[in-house]
């Protein structure tokens, strides 16, 4: 396994009073909050973050920390020197708060085995059976597999507790079904599919947010769908019929004569299923063809005699 | 280590028509409902229904409630804080979703 620095993380410097330490910890806390941060790390910096300050802010394990810090570089190898035994005792020290659950196995090897006895402390003393925490993850999905629906499948780390009573993360691959229609930010929930419990406690629930990952051509919004369409002057101009791709295939789209760039045309009912489905809004772009040739640059000059136009007129230039 | 499993999982998709009772949104956020009373006091959570046995709760608002918990629980803001915080992240999302 890897050393990990704690100072590092917490960005402080190793002589740092235990002030700072929680000055640095509540600014970082903020600033990567997964129910705040847009980062895209941000709940593994918290969580690694959560990690650092469980050891930092009690004096106790952070002189045991410092013990075996000296000298060592963050990332590099790591086993816990044959000696190590961090005693908590359950006077003083102890586990004071946080969640536990989804720290390293660095802090595993190190604490992990005191953490349950403290853990249960801080819930005012031993009283049985507790619930397992909801675990909450992202997981992402074309938008072809949320128009048609399916099985998804989801890799995670749940912590679990193992025979010498360590809190240790397993991956658990669940394949979740995926009903047609789903929209981005909706969460399915799996009741009991959670953290487990404690002592026979209930299993908590496990919610799966929905993220499109980025298409090509298509954008969603709620069940609506977004599409670019590039376009022909002469297609915009004549009204032709041209085809279009939506997420369920291939339909016609007739244009209305002289449609104009930027224009939106709205494909009822072929956005994303549900009641009531949602459209596919088409935008179009007029691309213009290139004077490539002396024929193609007679053509045009053909076109400002017979069609002058200035669109710069309401400028009143 | 791991431990695979090949069962497909059909969850609860928590879409616009789903309603939570008092009872249901207790036991989704893991608190009791002296906890829920301070929430909708705070106006964190605004339930459909007059009386808290008649309230029904959103997928929305079940989201908020258990965002201000985290909030509460990890950097330790009051209810107030939590409330201003959230009404502060829907503003900031509809001001994101606006520029994408």
């Amino acid at each position: 396994m890897e050393f990990k620095d704690y100072y590092k993380i917490m960005g402080v410097s190793r002589d740092a009073s235990q002030e700072d330490i929680r000055r640095a910890y509540r600014k970082l806390a903020r600033k990567y909050h997964p129910d705040v941060s847009k980062e895209r790390n941000a709940e593994e910096r918290f969580k690694e973050l959560g990690e650092a300050y469980e050891v930092l802010k009690d004096p106790e394990k952070r002189a045991a920390y410092d013990r075996i810090a000296t000298g060592r570089q963050h990332g590099e190898r790591f086993t816990p020197p044959p000696d190590w035994a961090f005693d908590f005792g359950f006077g003083g020290g102890g586990f004071t708060g946080g969640d536990a659950t989804g720290f390293s196995d660095f802090f595993d090897s190190l604490f992990g085995r005191a953490t349950r006895g403290g853990r249960r402390e801080t819930r005012g003393g031993w009283s049985g059976p507790a619930p397992g925490q909801d675990q909450h993850a992202n997981i992402y999905i074309s938008l072809e597999e949320a128009f048609a629906g399916g099985a998804q499948t989801v890799a995670l780390a749940i912590p679990e507790i193992d025979a010498q009573g360590r809190i240790v993360n397993k991956t658990r691959t669940l394949n979740v079904k995926i009903p047609r229609g789903i929209k981005e930010g909706q969460r399915i929930r799996l009741s009991g599919q959670g953290g487990r419990g404690w002592m026979g406690g209930a299993a908590g629930d496990l919610y799966l947010e929905i993220r499109f990952k980025p298409h090509r051509y298509f954008h969603a919004e709620g069940a609506d769908i977004s599409l670019e369409l590039p376009v022909t002057p002469w297609e915009a101009a004549l009204g032709q019929t041209v085809t279009v791709p939506t997420l369920g295939g291939k339909v016609e789209l007739k244009l209305p004569p002289n449609s104009q760039n930027g224009q939106k045309l709205r494909l009822k009912g072929r956005g994303l299923p549900g009641n009531p489905p949602g459209d596919q809004i088409v935008t179009l772009r007029i691309v213009t063809p290139e004077a490539a040739t002396a024929e193609a640059k007679a053509l045009y000059k053909k076109m400002s005699e017979i069609m002058p136009m200035n669109p710069r007129a309401h400028m009143g230039v | 280590m791991t431990n695979k499993t090949a069962v497909a999982w059909t969850g609860v998709v928590l879409d616009e028509t789903v309603r939570f009772s008092l009872v249901d949104i207790c036991e989704a956020c893991r608190i009791d409902a002296e906890s829920i009373f301070e929430m909708v006091n705070e106006g964190i959570v605004d339930p459909e229904g007059s009386e808290p046995m008649n309230w029904r709760f959103n997928t929305a608002a079940l989201r908020r409630l258990q965002t201000a918990l985290h909030l509460q629980r990890d950097l330790g803001v009051n209810l107030a804080g939590a409330a201003l915080a959230l009404d502060l992240l829907e503003e900031l999302d509809a001001l994101r979703r606006r520029l994408a």
